[in-house]
């Protein structure tokens, strides 16, 4: 029973690796910010499920309850940042015509310092 | 004091549960804005003070709802942390009251509706009980979920204005700290992996120097410079704090990138001082030095007030950092590291309020002529005498003149450095000193000299709002005339490897 848990875990645990992996990647690599949050949100989920992999690890009994109360938590967290920022990507829509940050529009205005 | 002594019970749990009900209390007062600010605020400074006169007899450490550590979330205070809750309060407290004119107008409730006015003291109060939370709190989770509360009032408060390039400015700050919270979350999920607890005084005593610690440690550190914005994670720093309304910007650059300064302290002098090796303190100390020199060279180049201000910060940041070379770095106790921590938590507490004064300084100039390039501030000393003074003072504590505040934090980080046989750090202070004085002489020059022929009329600006940011200039400078106080208090259950370094 114990292994066939340790063996879950490191299953849910690589998952969890992985999609912060390409949550990485989404993040870096794009421009648009709709898709930056998106991005956001797979890096989250992973760190959520790597969070739970570990309270599943080494208890005899069942899983650890403090790992899911933490991502109940950090998932409430992680909602209201993705509701706060899809609202300023909104307005910022709206106002510029363009989901990107300024310096990052193809052609626009130039970036970096200032 | 034991861990459940009912006296600090209380007020420690006030200190975060005050702010969250002004908070949402000035939600819904509407036209009432000003009496609900005016109380609220009193209460805090009140509150703060009882937290200080109790950790003066001894450090205090309760168990929420009487759940003990490791179920529970405990709270605790010692000198460092009633230090930052009495700064923050006292800064809080006078930008907010100077915020009233502009934000909750005495008079009928239609003025006082405006769109900023409405989110402004919300968005403030929501601020200040993560900050409280942050300096009180006892666990790496309950620390992230403050710094969270913390960072998406920051982002409210930088697009308060609501217009496009304030919402970009935001929006490239919310990047930031997204990123930063994602990466302080994955080492506090490390660390719970590897040990079973986020209680930092149980993580104190079992965490040792392996891998997974290592790495968590500079997970945590990564996601907490990002906050910060230490160099090279400064980007999104300038646009957001001078886009941001004065009050706003004041806090902004004055108190949020302490907290996560804070986070960063407590983990590895009270949490992982075993752990952090020999290169960790030189990275970041090599990244402050860096901050100084490139901020302070940015900061010369720029032509607004408040952009010269804003990069000032990034420079000042960089002296924060200092601390983990010079009060860490080596397995053996080193009696000069006690001097060099004191002194980056005096430099975090007068830069405090020296930004905050000058933040407000910027505001009333701008009020004044219209507009904030520096150009258009000559001769403004001879119509606003009382915040070219109070600006010339915040600048004195930021050159590190004495007697600032800045100064003795200058003089206790240099004395550590030399005591150390680490004096290329010196050598990034005294530039820095140097540098600051450069690009605040620019401003300063400007509006100290004769008005040019032509030049427009200032608007008159009221005696009362240019008594703020002289009161928090005096400050600054106040904490280096009385330092002896300050340095004792804050020594108060101060962890032991502030005193005998990192290993």
């Amino acid at each position: 029973m114990i292994e066939l848990l340790a063996t879950r875990a490191a299953l849910f645990g690589l998952c969890g690796a992985a999609l912060i992996g390409i949550g990485i990647y989404g993040f870096v690599a794009h421009a648009h910010l709709l898709r930056r949050l998106v991005a956001f949100n797979v890096i989250g989920s992973g760190i959520f499920l790597l969070f739970g992999a570990t309270g599943l690890r080494r208890v005899a009994f069942g899983a650890d309850p403090v790992p899911q109360a933490l991502i109940i938590t950090g998932i409430v967290v992680a909602f209201s940042a993705t509701a706060l920022a899809v609202a300023m990507i909104t307005r910022l829509a709206m106002l510029s015509g363009e989901a990107r940050l300024p310096e990052e529009r193809p052609g626009g205005a130039p970036g970096g310092e200032r | 004091m034991g861990p459940l002594s009912g006296q600090g019970t209380i007020w420690l749990a006030l200190l975060i549960a005050a702010p969250l009900a002004a908070a949402l209390l000035s939600v819904v007062s509407g036209r009432y804005a000003r009496p609900v600010a005016l109380a609220s605020i009193a209460l805090m400074l009140s509150l703060s003070g009882i937290l200080v006169t109790l950790v003066a007899q001894g450090p205090l450490r309760i168990a929420v709802g009487g759940w003990s550590a490791p179920l529970g979330i405990a709270l605790a205070a010692d000198g460092l942390s009633a230090g930052f809750v009495a700064v923050t309060a006292v800064v809080m407290g006078i930008v907010m009251l100077s915020a009233l004119p502009q934000f909750a107008p005495r008079g009928d409730g239609e003025t006082g509706e405006s769109r900023a006015g409405y989110a402004f003291w919300p968005l403030a109060f929501f601020l200040w009980a993560a900050l409280n939370a942050i300096f009180l709190s006892g666990d790496l989770f309950n620390l992230y979920v403050a710094l969270e509360l913390l960072t998406l009032a920051a982002i409210g408060l930088v697009a308060i204005e609501g217009k496009a390039e304030t919402i970009a400015a935001a929006l490239r700050y919310a990047l930031f700290a997204l990123f930063g919270s994602l990466a302080y979350l994955l080492g506090a999920v490390f660390l719970y992996a590897a040990y079973g607890t986020l209680d930092m005084a149980l993580l104190a005593e079992i965490a040792e120097a392996d891998g997974a610690t290592i790495a968590a440690g500079a997970l945590m550190t990564a996601g907490l410079a990002a906050k910060t914005a230490l160099f090279p994670f400064h980007a999104w720093l300038p646009p957001a704090h001078s886009g941001a309304p004065a009050p706003a910007s004041a806090i902004l650059s004055g108190l949020v990138p302490k907290a996560s300064f804070y986070i960063a302290v407590r983990l590895w002098f009270d949490v992982l001082p075993g752990a952090a090796g020999e290169i960790m303190p030189v990275v970041l100390g090599a990244l402050g030095t860096l901050a100084i020199v490139y901020g302070s060279l940015l900061a010369m180049r720029q032509e607004r007030l408040k952009l010269i201000v804003a990069y000032s910060t990034v420079a000042q940041i960089g002296y924060l950092f200092l601390i983990f070379p010079l009060a860490g770095g080596s397995a053996d106790p080193q009696p000069w590291a006690a001097g060099a921590w004191t002194g980056a938590m005096f430099h975090a507490f007068s830069h405090a309020a020296a930004k905050a004064s000058m933040f407000l300084s910027a505001g009333l100039f701008l009020h004044a002529v219209g507009h904030d390039r520096i150009d258009g501030l000559k001769g403004i000393a001879r119509h606003m005498p009382m915040t070219a003074f109070a600006f010339a003072l915040a600048s004195v504590t930021l050159m590190g003149l004495p007697p600032s505040g800045g100064f003795t934090a200058k003089y206790l980080l240099l004395t550590a450095s030399f005591a150390g046989g680490q004096e290329i750090w010196s050598a990034a202070m005294i530039l820095g000193g140097l540098m600051a004085a450069l690009y605040l002489f620019r401003p300063l020059g400007r509006a100290f000299s004769r008005a040019g022929e032509g030049a427009a009329r200032p608007a008159p600006v009221s005696r009362l709002l240019q008594l703020a940011p002289l009161a928090l200039a005096c400050l600054s400078i106040l904490i280096g005339i009385a330092s002896a106080g300050p340095y004792d208090f804050l020594q108060i259950g101060r962890p032991v490897s502030a005193e005998e370094g990192l290993e």
